[in-house]
């Protein structure tokens, strides 16, 4: 009754859409006003323009809050406890990235870190690789 | 004039010491390290695997070769665990980097010598005129089998080199490839482990092979062992490598420096690449580099290099492979290693 | 716009009822809500419902509730705006009644979670899919990181969390529709498993099923009933990004404040006026930054409140004296519902133990994910 396949699972459409922006850090930069929005948008959340210059986000940041978490969902759960931070980048755009190869006990709000290219989850045994960004301490 | 125009290695943090192998299987820990002269070997992080170490491994060589990512003619990736038993790993890699779409990619595979494999023909398209740059990658996340001699080397790592004719870091002066039907090593499709013929892997398959390329190498060229500065060999694990050396006429000096397998372990397609890498980030301007790797099944790729001057502007542009390999260490117990390596049965 | 009123409510149990199909549920909150409005018909219906397609692979809610109320022909309309869907749905019934499009409006909203469903990807569905979940964040992570901002901002403590659940597991045992009704201790919370740091199990609001049931018309018709009724006096809805790291702030819920101000300015009513609320805690941070933003007190001293007891049934503002959705529990779409019916109960001089003295204004703030959307009502009692 319930598809818990389909679920999340990163059909291959939607995963493929986002390669840009998870790979390569791809952002949109309005035109007007300068707001860099990531992932790229059709209108600017600041002034509402629709002109956009393609721009690659830093790989340089800093942690503004995170979590350990303990309790994961399914596809995660034998990574825990994993680290997720809400990071500023460099050019002031913020995301979300877990923080790996860490002492999940050393983290803490203000540390600096770099976005690396790692394998983010897998769709079950037999689907895709889905690969994206992480943070790691330095 | 053909060569290395950049080049970059990745290894994980992760480690296991050989010890707490040995412990968990009731061998003794002190043999195993004399017998094999190894110490540790490093692991990939459940969030790695050859893509992601070739990425980093490849950004890296980017990052010293200055080059625009799009002038990259062709990426091929070897490895004995890509991710994908049909997509190649090198698609997904191009993606990462920028390269492309005007590219030809392809994965290589010839167990641990995949990797020189890729190397070779990307040196070869641009020696032949087909394109500015080519990229070879060897990198691999092995796997040994639990409780098997292999699983105290089976290791994570890999590295990239970037092929071209402008500002040339490494000249390649000759290479030789020596190839037979020889059963050491194998995995049949599906299986999770390869299987290995023990001691059979010594003589008929390693040393005969390598010595064979290397010997033949050395013809080729009119060169003789005192003429280099470094000597690079496939490393299986600490004691091989130094002895197809000596063999062939290398002292133990000229292999110190490109010698990592008995911290690193045996990266498979990356080891001798990373040997390489390791080499360069020493390297002066003159020095020559000679290079024999090996797959089993079997075959070796055999490369002289002569270093140019240019090293010294882009041996600082990028991580160097002895810092990776002795800094910021995670060491993992034996449990946490088999559930990052996916030895545990899961109820899935 | 005519005056709109609330003149019968009704609930199940929230809890795990594993004998109760998703319709079972809302059907039996709807007869109760029925039955004590007095009315022998209603006109329309909204079922707020957050994700009944991912739990019970269920949609077309509307049509499935009408048909099984036995109501159809009557339009009736799913609404979802997540953890907030019952208070949207609260909100559409308000607006047909105050349009004068119809007489008498059925919102409900109902949550059947423990079908099997894997209930931390159904819910992680109000985040963003693309840029938060698919980077391995759940929702108690989502608000565990506000939880470490602000305590690393306001020094909020540990201990200040967990007097949120303490004081609202109190409340909820004096709650006979409680999930939970028994009372925890400090050291309870502090010693429950971690969940996403700081963030522990009593820290979280349960999986629970149940439905809650309102019946809404305008005063003019409420009076002829002649049942007890509550008038609404301000019904707002905002949103905001739907990614935490979008926020202005992140310890601070835009929405909730937006909303708040826009309430107190269409009721004429100041946060002092406020006589209890009911909120959002889905996780006890959320009750702390929410009573904040609701300008129940300073920026950063929630956390202080909750401590002091001014968040008791006997303190200044009592929060969630139904049990808030810590205790009572937290069936998704039903919530924005149960939270109206708390107010009603109060309002209106039926709560018990849990009673509000001179309770005349009653706030509802109902929100969904991490703060992307949220509904506030304020109700007044006759």
């Amino acid at each position: 009754m319930c598809n818990s396949h389909f679920r999340g699972s990163m059909i291959s459409p939607r995963y493929h859409r986002e390669v840009p922006q998870r790979y390569r850090l791809e952002a949109g930069k309005c035109k007007q006003c300068g707001h860099i929005s990531f992932p790229p948008r059709l209108i600017c959340p600041k002034c509402k323009s629709k002109s956009f210059e393609t721009v690659k986000l830093s790989r340089d940041g800093k942690i503004l809050t995170f979590t350990i978490i303990r309790v994961a969902p399914e596809k995660f759960s034998k990574e825990t406890p994993y680290v997720v931070a809400i990071i500023e980048l460099n050019n002031d755009v913020r995301l979300t990235a877990q923080v790996a190869d860490c002492n999940v006990n050393k983290v803490a709000i203000g540390d600096k870190v770099k976005l690396v290219f790692r394998k983010i989850q897998d769709e079950g045994k037999s689907g895709l690789h889905c690969y994206g960004y992480k943070a790691v301490l330095g | 004039m053909v060569g290395i125009v950049g080049y970059g290695s990745y290894l994980p943090r992760y480690r296991i010491k050989v010890d707490l192998i040995a412990k968990q299987w009731g061998a003794d820990p002190e043999a195993i390290k004399r017998g094999l002269m190894l110490y540790e070997k490093t692991v990939p992080g459940q969030d790695e695997d050859t893509i992601t170490i070739s990425v980093e491994a490849a950004r890296y060589a980017l990052q010293r070769a200055r080059i625009d990512p799009q002038k990259i003619g062709a990426v091929y990736i070897g490895s004995e665990s890509h991710p994908y038993a049909v997509k190649p790993s090198a698609t997904i890699l191009i993606e990462a980097l920028g390269i492309g779409p005007h590219v030809h990619a392809a994965s290589y595979e010839f167990a641990c010598k995949a990797g020189t494999e890729a190397m070779y023909v990307a040196y070869s398209l641009v020696k032949a005129g087909e394109m500015e740059y080519a990229m070879g990658i060897g990198s691999d996340t092995s796997q040994g089998a639990p409780g098997d001699a292999l699983e105290y080397s089976a290791s994570a790592g890999g590295s990239a080199f970037i092929m071209g004719k402008e500002n040339i870091v490494a000249e390649i002066l000759f290479t030789n490839s020596y190839t037979s039907d020889t059963p050491d090593f194998w995995r049949r499709e599906h299986e999770c482990y390869p299987r290995h013929a023990g001691r059979f892997t010594g003589e008929p398959a390693y040393f005969k092979h390598i010595y064979n390329a290397g010997i033949t190498l050395l013809e080729k060229s009119g060169m003789q062992p005192k003429d280099f500065q470094f000597a690079v060999f496939h490393m299986p694990n600490g004691k091989f490598p130094q002895e197809v050396g000596k063999k062939l006429g290398f002292t133990k000096e000229q292999m110190e420096v490109g010698w990592i397998s008995p911290w690193m372990g045996n990266t498979y397609s990356g080891s001798s690449p990373t040997g390489l890498s390791a080499v360069l980030d020493a390297a002066k301007a003159g020095d020559k580099i000679f290079m024999v790797s090996f797959g089993s099944g079997a075959g070796s790729d055999g490369f002289i290099f002569k270093v140019t001057n240019e090293i010294d502007k882009v041996r600082d542009l990028a991580p160097k492979l002895r810092d990776m390999l002795d800094n910021d260490k995670i060491y993992l117990d034996y449990g946490q290693y088999a559930k990052f390596r996916k030895k545990i049965i899961l109820n899935e | 716009m005519k005056d709109v009123a609330v003149v019968g409510v009704g609930m199940t149990k929230f809890g795990e009822l594993w004998k109760k199909s998703l319709r079972d549920i809302f059907v039996e909150a709807s007869l109760k809500a029925i039955e004590n409005s007095g009315v022998d018909h209603i006109d329309s219906m909204y079922v707020g419902t957050m994700s009944s397609g991912l739990f019970v692979g269920q949609e077309h809610i509307g049509a499935v509730m009408a048909d099984y109320l036995g109501v159809a022909p009557v339009p009736a309309t799913r609404v979802e705006s997540a953890c907030a869907s019952g208070g949207a749905a609260f909100r559409q019934a308000y607006f047909e009644i105050a349009s004068g499009q119809s007489e008498i409006v059925l919102a409900g909203g109902v949550e059947k979670m423990t079908d099997g469903a894997d209930v931390t990807d159904a819910l992680a569905t109000a985040a963003d899919q693309e840029y938060e979940v698919y980077n391995g964040i759940t929702f108690p992570g989502l608000y565990a990181m506000i939880a470490r901002a602000h305590m690393h901002q306001y020094k909020t403590s540990r201990e200040q969390l967990a007097h949120v659940a303490v004081k609202n597991h109190k409340n909820g045992s004096m709650n006979p529709n409680a999930q939970f009704r028994s009372p925890v201790t400090l050291e309870q919370v502090m010693k429950s498993t971690m969940v996403a740091d700081p963030l522990r199990l009593l820290d979280c609001s349960p999986v629970s099923d149940g439905g809650a049931v309102v019946i809404v018309c305008s005063v003019d018709y409420a009076k002829k009933l002649k049942r007890p009724y509550v008038k609404i006096i301000s019904s707002v809805q905002t949103s905001d990004t739907i990614a935490l790291h979008n926020r202005e702030s992140l310890t601070a819920l835009k929405c909730v404040s937006v909303a708040a101000e826009k309430a107190y300015k269409q009721s004429g009513l100041k946060p002092s006026d406020i006589n209890f609320a009911e909120v959002h805690d889905c996780f006890t941070i959320a009750e702390i930054v929410v009573t904040e933003d609701l300008g129940f007190f300073e920026k950063g001293k929630g956390g202080q409140a909750a401590e002091n007891g001014s968040t008791s049934i006997n303190g200044k503002i009592p929060i969630n004296t139904s049990g808030g959705l810590k205790s009572k529990g937290h069936p998704v779409g039903a919530t924005g519902i149960a939270q109206i019916v708390e107010c009603y109960v109060q309002l209106t001089g039926n709560a018990g133990e849990r009673q509000v003295k001179n309770a005349k204004y009653g706030l509802a703030q109902n929100m969904g994910g991490s703060g992307a959307s949220c509904v506030i009502h304020i109700l007044e009692a006759v």
